[in-house]
């Protein structure tokens, strides 16, 4: 059964197919890795169009509140076994945006990142380098962040909500305000 | 002796999609090559599908899943009746009509499937999947029509006979309008460029597959995987003099792919209605002359 899960392993480990979510200035460096320059197909890396498909969610750059309700459904609608990778120092501490009000610091409170790539920007090798470090821990079976989010649901569902309270709208709503007057 | 039957239809069936996933994965290292990039492996596609069928999957309901698994058995039937080399597991009569029908059956069934999932982006998909058949079959049946009337029989094993004896006696010679289009008809079968609006990545997020995950997923590329075999098989029956044993069968199919890889590399992708009206304009017209020539 072991030989079987390593075998299983193997394979998941040779084809990556990935899912960006480019919302911040990181989307730049995933042409230049796609393409034929730095070509991430040699790995078996390719990029797809819906979250159904995809193996690996990346995460280039910032992510404001709005948006990071969108990548929480987008991470949950992916088929197990699924990874994160968190691309740029946005994803790691903020980066930039450290003490913007609107943007959150720390991704892996929210969901949970297999592999953080340090940089801003990273290079495509930095890139590469990651999905051969992925491909590594995914051969080991270490890299285990979906089990881990749904081990761990109500610790993430409760930093999820406390961010994402701050994103309902400020004004009233019309017939609230007739209703206060 | 029918189970004997049996297991050579499960051989053949084997056969197809290993031939098919390999061609797959030849044609990305062949578009990397062009592309100046190395390239994925050339067993690329065998880890994939074996990736693809270790991941969890969620079903859409009963039509989802049988649409699927129709979309590859009813392929996985047609190439059973495919004269390939010396192997013809069932020389029927009319061959060439129940591949046809079989071919149609499979495309409506993974239309059913996906456009049961509810996403608006399959339906988009599978109407523009269907209306790009109805563009490229009206050419293929002028292309059938006329060697049926050349060589007076629906039969591929009698078409593959009537064409012995070297190079020119192959319908590519004898019938070339017919040819042409049947090659340009063959481009949107397999659903190359610039014929591939259907499951545009770009606008419309991989069409019919966008909803498909894990299992269902590996059953459409399966499928993508047998249709490649089916489709270049009968445009090497019809018009290359099939062939004397498999290997030469399967070289004379990777000819014919590896043309369609080269225009897909280099073209862009029409509009539906476009590619729908070039359909109906150029390769219509040369297979309706075609069959004019034949018929006077």
């Amino acid at each position: 059964m072991s030989e079987w899960k390593d075998l299983t392993n193997f394979f998941r480990g040779r084809s990556f197919w990935m899912l960006h979510y480019c919302t911040g200035c990181g989307a730049m460096e995933l042409p230049p890795t796609m393409t034929s320059r730095w070509d991430m197909e040699r790995f078996g890396v390719i990029p797809m169009a819906t979250p159904r498909q995809a193996d690996i969610l990346l995460v280039t750059g910032y992510l404001s509140l709005k948006s990071l309700k969108r990548l929480i459904y987008t991470y949950e609608q992916m088929h197990a076994p699924k990874w994160v990778l968190g691309f740029g120092s946005c994803t790691i501490n903020g980066g930039v945006y450290w003490d913007s009000y609107n943007v959150i610091e720390r991704l892996d409170k929210y969901l949970p990142v297999d592999l953080y790539i340090a940089g801003c920007m990273p290079r495509p090798e930095a890139i590469l380098d990651s999905f051969k470090k992925l491909r590594e821990l995914v051969e080991k079976g270490e890299a285990k962040g979906y089990e881990k989010y749904v081990k761990n649901y109500e610790w993430y569902k409760a930093n999820q909500d406390r961010v994402l309270k701050r994103t309902k709208p400020v004004l009233q709503k019309p017939e609230e305000v007739t209703r206060s007057a | 002796m029918i189970f004997l039957k049996l297991l050579e239809g499960i051989g053949v069936g084997l056969l197809s999609l290993t031939v098919g996933l390999l061609f797959m994965g030849l044609a990305r290292k062949i578009t990397a090559r062009i592309q100046r990039r190395y390239g994925p492996p050339v067993l690329q596609n065998f880890i994939d599908v074996f990736k693809l069928f270790s991941k969890q999957s969620i079903s859409h309901g009963f039509a989802f899943d049988l649409g699927l698994v129709a979309g590859v058995s009813a392929l996985l039937a047609a190439v059973v009746f495919l004269p390939m080399g010396q192997i013809n597991l069932f020389p029927h009569n009319s061959s060439l009509i129940m591949i046809i029908y079989l071919m149609t059956m499979a495309y409506l069934g993974m239309a059913m499937g996906v456009s049961s999932s509810g996403n608006p982006n399959a339906t988009i998909g599978v109407a523009r999947a269907l209306t790009m058949m109805m563009g490229y079959e009206l050419p293929f049946a002028a292309v059938i029509f006329s060697v049926y009337i050349f060589a007076k029989t629906g039969s591929l094993t009698n078409i593959v006979a009537a064409q012995g004896g070297g190079f020119l006696n192959w319908n590519m010679v004898r019938l070339p309008f017919g040819f042409l289009a049947a090659e340009i008809a063959l481009q949107g079968m397999l659903g190359e460029k610039p014929f591939d609006m259907a499951i545009a990545p770009a606008e419309i997020a991989s069409g019919p597959m966008v909803e498909l995950g894990g299992k269902y997923l590996g059953f459409g590329m399966l499928q993508h995987a047998v249709g490649i075999y089916l489709e270049t098989g009968i445009m090497v029956d019809l018009f290359l003099g099939g062939a004397s044993n498999i290997w030469i069968f399967v070289t004379k199919q990777f000819e014919l792919f590896f043309i369609a890889l080269l225009i897909n590399a280099v073209l862009p992708r029409f509009k539906i209605e476009d590619g729908v009206k070039f359909m109906w304009k150029v390769p219509l017209l040369l297979g309706v002359i075609q069959a004019l020539i034949v018929v006077l």
